[in-house]
């Protein structure tokens, strides 16, 4: 069955995926609410950039995110001035990478989820006297509840099938940075296969089930707001 | 009418392209090489100088790691030749009927130390574990040739222990030199024939490691099955043996097999 660094593997993907999630919830919503309710010019620009990692090939991605975590590299030179570790083949370098890679993932569902709550409960919440950011988390946030369900699982689901950018930035270090995708990758390059369609298996069953998560979840969830 | 006239020539020039696209073989003649990562320039300039001498046919090269390259030649991926950093590879082939014909050896690979952040050739496997090296690429030994060698050598000279928490891998041998060439690691074990290419020659120099400290890189090719009656592999399979051929393998740091029967122009 699965060896155990398949186990360090799948359980690496999972902590990697969660703490992306986590930080693109902190991250992802205020870029979320911004676009969804900014009227200024450079809505397009921002939304375009924040979509960008959707057509860009993850071997360009990661090949620029080597060369930034490099030593001559701007992302580099401002650890080395901190006085912290490079990031490349780090965790915490998968981290940041898939921050930028799994971004859309957040910020698009919960523009939508926020742009279907339309200006009149917020309007309202102003008549009542609630600050912005008081109407924001009691209002906005609770209405959006779908949106940040769907984000959240995406972001993970999407973190989880990573590979491209892993692989380029990773060094495929066991239990850092050697997550399941990229482990499947190299029993498939080794001959393998049997090992390879075991751990691939308990993949497609997880995202089987994520998915259908998101699906059923929609099915039933009584509507709301409209 | 010349409205007509020039429809009826487009289509009738549109046919013949159709035509071309349907019948392989009646004019100029293309094959589809799969090489090894290391082979990068070395092969790069070895199709230019054959195309020299084969203007009107095509030649395409397609860079990747041995061990993909095996998988889909086996699932009957459009390759005429197979450039195997590791013969072994190419002999299962042969064996399980793939191959036109039988693996012929072209090479032998070496591997070495090589930075781009400082002179390599004052360097020995010992300074690896000096503190200021803190990653050292190899290629990934599971699947690459160059990688299981660099695991060879330094578990033989007893540095392994130390060292292997340093260790980086990178997919092929290319991609291990990217992580080197990029400052990320300080130090990589890759392929003579990489720290001798333009690319890499210009950053810095390389300390050759010993070969008796790891089992022989033979390197292997084999016209694949559905070559076996395209005449322009079999050419390019003849030319690999030519002194041209062998003087732009030699320069890439390879050491060749002894001459086939015929060379004589070997020295």
């Amino acid at each position: 069955m699965l060896t155990d660094s398949d186990l360090q593997a799948l359980w690496l993907t999972v902590r990697l995926a969660a703490i992306v999630t986590f930080i693109l919830l902190l991250i992802g919503t205020p870029i979320a609410w911004w676009l969804a309710r900014t009227k200024c010019w450079w809505k397009g620009p921002i939304g375009a950039i924040v979509a960008l990692p959707l057509v860009l090939p993850p071997s360009v991605l990661g090949f620029y995110l080597l060369l930034a975590m490099g030593p001559s590299g701007p992302v580099g030179q401002l650890t080395e001035a901190l006085n912290i570790a490079p990031l490349a083949f780090t965790f915490w370098g998968l981290v940041l990478a898939s921050v930028f890679y799994s971004l859309p993932f957040m910020v698009q569902p919960l523009q939508t989820a926020f742009e279907a709550i339309g200006e009149r409960p917020l309007e309202v919440a102003a008549t009542l006297r609630a600050s912005p950011l008081d109407a924001f988390f009691t209002v906005a946030v609770p209405l959006a509840k779908p949106g940040f369900i769907t984000a959240s699982i995406l972001t993970f689901a999407h973190t989880v099938g990573e590979f491209g950018v892993v692989l380029m930035i990773g060094g495929n270090i066991p239990g850092v940075t050697r997550v399941a995708s990229v482990q499947i990758y190299d029993y498939v390059e080794a001959l393998n296969y049997s090992q390879a369609h075991r751990l691939a298996l308990v993949l497609l069953v997880f995202s089987f089930v994520v998915l259908l998560a998101i699906y059923a979840g929609r099915r039933f969830r009584p509507a709301r707001g409209v | 009418m010349w409205q007509l006239r020039f429809v009826s020539s487009f289509a009738s020039g549109l046919l013949l392209v159709f035509a071309s696209l349907l019948s392989p073989g009646v004019q100029a003649e293309k094959i589809t090489i799969a090489a090894a990562a290391d082979l990068k320039f070395a092969m790069d300039e070895l199709v230019m100088e054959f195309k020299h001498s084969h203007p009107k046919h095509e030649v395409e090269v397609i860079y990747g790691s041995s061990g993909k390259f095996f998988a889909q030649i086996r699932q009957g991926a459009p390759f005429d030749l197979y450039f195997s950093a590791d013969i072994s590879y190419a002999q299962s082939l042969a064996d399980a009927g793939f191959a036109a014909g039988s693996v012929q050896p072209y090479a032998l690979g070496r591997i070495v130390l090589w930075s781009a952040t400082q002179d390599a050739s004052q360097m020995s496997l010992a300074s690896l574990s000096d503190p200021a090296i803190k990653r050292i690429a190899i290629a990934n030994p599971k699947h690459a040739p160059y990688g299981m060698r660099a695991v060879e050598a330094l578990k033989q000279s007893g540095l392994w222990d130390k060292l292997e928490p340093k260790l980086v891998y990178g997919e092929n041998i290319a991609h291990t030199a990217q992580f080197v060439q990029s400052g990320n690691a300080q130090v990589g074990i890759i392929a003579l024939a990489l720290a001798l290419s333009p690319e890499l020659a210009r950053k810095g120099g390389y300390w050759l490691i010993p070969d008796e400290l790891h089992a022989p890189l033979e390197q292997g090719f084999i016209i694949t099955k559905r070559a076996e009656k395209n005449e322009l592999a079999q050419q390019f399979a003849t030319y690999m043996n030519s002194k041209p051929a062998r003087q732009v393998m030699t320069r890439y740091g390879f050491v060749l097999p002894d001459a086939a029967a015929g060379d004589t122009d070997a020295d």
